[in-house]
């Protein structure tokens, strides 16, 4: 029987098996998404202090809900889709083990809708980290590990179908670039679910009482390995999306698969030394175990991404150049499809990631300077500039490109569509930015309320501070607008959307139904060809100069904005050992 | 096309790189390195470096020190809270507990102290404000820190680690008088 559909629009391929997993969990995804919103709306307007909506116990478990449902559910579920299709998809294979890929896929689906009830019953308000000894429900944490080892088996069989699919000689040379960066986000994830195995276990056998104490600075040190390595799987992932946007909508090819390979390989070394940006200022820790933990081994992740951020728009540059738009510098992004949803939101995500949450993040990770940073505002500013303007961003562009693809549907609500990446990167920017201010003038993250109600002695913040968060809310509402903007699209394409072949049909796109039997008439694709080689290349040519003036823009908006912090630094109270 | 195509030279590692990209790598390589030598310097010569200087504790014994000093030192109460004014240089302790940091510190402008802290219960976060350092609060664990306060006037003392549903009403305050 075939099991194979092309694509006739953009000559995907599509694997039955797979096509499905990659709904269910896209729409997994796209689920846990709607909660992160909805949950984002109360957290934005109880911070912003003259509104202060939620009372502080639902503010708390609003804030637990929402930042689990975002960072862990939304984006790992989607994450799959993601392996799912630069293994199959793109190296025109069949997925090893589908039932494996099911049962990981529903363990995920268990433990995502356990954890939620948990946080929902209201005494598991623990925020994200759970830190110990502070304790939730048993079946929290129960709800994360079957999460975890959910996502590790899609990850295996993800493994298992680029073995099968190299033994197929499905393939001609090596993997393409995307898929390269699959593998990398996937590594990563291991180690990642490895870390969180090793401190979740016990801390659920802690709760439920077979273990009767779990030392909280151990407990810290390895939930990190978690929680912030498992930001390097997003990294990773949205890298890998930017070069395959890159590709489908300019034809662009990498500017050398040895320099982008090679950055993602230091991804893998070195990206996970981050558990030290949040133990800088713990007690007890050597100062050496800090230093080259912190700097990722002398910043060598953070050299990849700088890598990533000339080799990504180079590539794009390179393309429209190409085509003839050449003249000046900036020509190739002027011209760029600015009302093409899958490039504006990639582009912005390229941009908001690597100027705003890339340079943040170095430098809230500096030893000293952490300091003046920690938990304070300024912290979830970061992550939101990486995670939500940078992988989220990455993720919408990605969907828009898929729904046609791999739903066949039809987008609905176009003119909407264009203006969404804007609405959504342009109101969480706002956000990040003044938020990042606040977090300069000390407000803590975190914070039911500035003005203390209720405390035994006072303390207040500059109306400054009052001011910022206000700007930032009101960013905060104009982005959950966009985001509402991003899942009235995608979930009214997949219902209303006109459809593109013959479908099996109503609802069938949440069931993980492929399409109509006649749709997969294909028994074994064509063997993905390698990349058609370029006639002449000149290296010692500048090819993409308009790129390297926006790299070198970059690096002294780094420069300046890290000395700035130092000198910030100084003029605090002398203390040391 | 050949971001999701296999690369188009087999041997793709042997193909020479660009010169745009080794002059973009060298400079972010130096930049790197820079950022790197940054930490190591700032021990050498600048002045705010965190102390490494720790030891693990339980609640009751780092309650009983705490205590050992608010009897010794005590020189009024505000709020039911005691205002401890140890002599400058001396070993100085704040504990943070549900919710409450304790005692109120009273400390000389330009004095050195040995500065303590631990949790008696969850993970804390201590946030001398308006200055903005900000310390992780780890119960099990006694952080020393010399501090050397060089400005003088009121600061609050705010929770910035969750700490449950009275996280927002704890507040300290250490006092720095000019001699």
């Amino acid at each position: 029987m075939s099991s194979f559909r092309i694509c006739p629009d953009s000559g995907f391929y599509f694997n039955n098996s797979a096509e499905r997993l990659m709904k269910v969990n896209a729409v997994a995804g796209v689920v846990a998404l709607l909660i992160a919103g909805l949950l984002a709306l109360g957290v934005v307007l109880t911070r912003w202090q003259d509104v202060h909506l939620l009372p502080a116990d639902t503010f708390y478990m609003v804030l637990t809900a929402h930042g689990i449902n975002a960072l862990i559910f939304w984006i790992i579920f989607f994450e799959m889709a993601v392996l799912h299709f630069a293994s199959t998809t793109l190296l025109r294979c069949k997925l090893a083990t589908p039932g494996w890929a099911w049962a990981g896929f529903f363990l995920m689906l268990i433990g995502a809708v356990m954890n939620n009830v948990a946080v929902f019953q209201g005494n598991s308000s623990v925020m994200m980290t759970s830190y110990v000894p502070m304790q939730a429900a048993p079946h929290f944490y129960l709800g994360l590990i079957l999460f975890a080892v959910g996502a590790l088996v899609q990850i295996f069989v993800f493994f298992g179908t680029l073995v099968s699919a190299q033994q197929q000689k499905t393939y001609e040379g090596s993997i393409p670039l995307v898929t390269f960066g699959a593998v990398t986000a996937a590594v990563i994830a291991v180690f990642t679910i490895a870390s969180g195995a090793i401190i979740l276990v016990p801390t659920f056998l802690w709760s439920i009482g077979y273990i009767n104490h779990i030392d909280a600075e151990m407990y810290r040190v390895i939930w990190w390995a978690l929680g912030h390595s498992s930001q390097q799987i997003n990294v990773s992932a949205h890298v890998a999306i930017w070069y395959l946007i890159a590709g489908v909508v300019f034809g662009a090819r990498p500017m050398s698969e040895k320099v982008s390979r090679f950055a993602y390989l230091l991804y893998i070394l070195f990206l996970q030394l981050a558990s030290a940006h949040h133990i800088l200022v713990d007690p007890g820790i050597s100062t050496e175990w800090k230093i080259f933990n912190t700097s990722y081994a002398m910043y060598l992740a953070v050299l990849a991404s700088m890598i990533h951020g000339l080799t990504v728009p180079g590539s794009i540059e390179v393309a429209q150049r190409a085509k003839g738009l050449n003249k000046g510098l900036f020509e190739w992004l002027r011209k760029a499809p600015w009302g093409n949803p899958v490039f504006s939101g990639m582009f912005i995500s390229l941009v908001t990631f690597g100027f705003i949450g890339g340079i943040t993040g170095v430098v809230m990770g500096t030893e000293q300077i952490n300091l003046i940073i920690h938990n304070t505002i300024y912290v979830p500013a970061h992550f939101h500039a990486t995670v939500v303007t940078g992988t989220t961003l990455a993720f919408m562009s990605l969907t828009y490109l898929l729904i046609p693809v791999l739903f066949r549907r039809q987008m609905i609500l176009p003119g909407l569509a264009k203006i969404q990446p804007y609405l959504f990167g342009g109101g969480m920017t706002i956000l990040v930015l003044f938020m990042l201010g606040a977090g300069t003038l000390g407000v803590s993250r975190r914070h039911w309320d500035m003005d203390f109600t209720g405390a035994m002695l006072g303390f207040e913040y500059p109306a400054m501070a009052y001011t910022l968060m206000a700007v930032g809310a009101i960013g905060g509402v104009i982005g959950i607008l966009g985001g509402g903007a991003y899942l009235l699209i995608t979930v009214g394409s997949l219902l209303f959307g006109k459809k593109l072949e013959a479908s099996a049909g109503f609802l069938e796109c949440f069931t993980g139904k492929s399409l109509a039997a006649s749709v997969y008439n294909v028994d074994k694709p064509e063997v993905v060809p390698m990349a058609a080689k370029l006639a002449h290349h000149d290296t010692s040519k500048f090819e993409a100069p308009g790129t390297f003036v926006l790299a070198l823009l970059l690096l002294v908006t780094f420069v300046v904005y890290y000395f700035i912090n130092w000198k910030y630094l100084a003029s605090v109270w002398p203390l040391g050992n | 096309m050949t971001s999701f195509l296999p690369p188009a030279d087999r041997i793709w590692w042997k193909v020479p790189v660009g010169r745009q990209e080794l002059i973009w790598i060298a400079i972010a390589l130096v930049w790197c390195l820079i950022m790197f030598a940054m930490m190591p310097i700032w021990h050498v010569y600048g002045k705010q470096n965190l102390s490494t200087e720790a030891y693990q504790t339980t609640a009751a014994k780092y309650g009983d020190k705490v205590q050992a000093m608010i009897d010794k030192y005590t020189v009024r109460e505000e709020g039911g809270v005691p205002v401890v004014r140890p002599p400058a240089g001396s070993d100085v302790y704040m504990l943070a507990r549900l919710w409450q940091w304790w005692p109120i510190l009273e400390l000389e402008k330009d004095a050195s102290y040995r500065f303590h802290l631990s949790s008696m219960d969850w993970q804390h976060g201590f946030s001398l404000q308006p200055l903005n350092i900000n310390l992780q609060v780890v119960p099990g664990y006694e952080m020393v820190i010399k501090i050397t306060p060089d400005s003088a006037g009121q600061f609050g003392v705010i929770c910035n680690e969750y700490c449950g549903i009275g996280h927002h009403t704890m507040v300290g305050r250490i006092y720095v008088e000019d001699k």
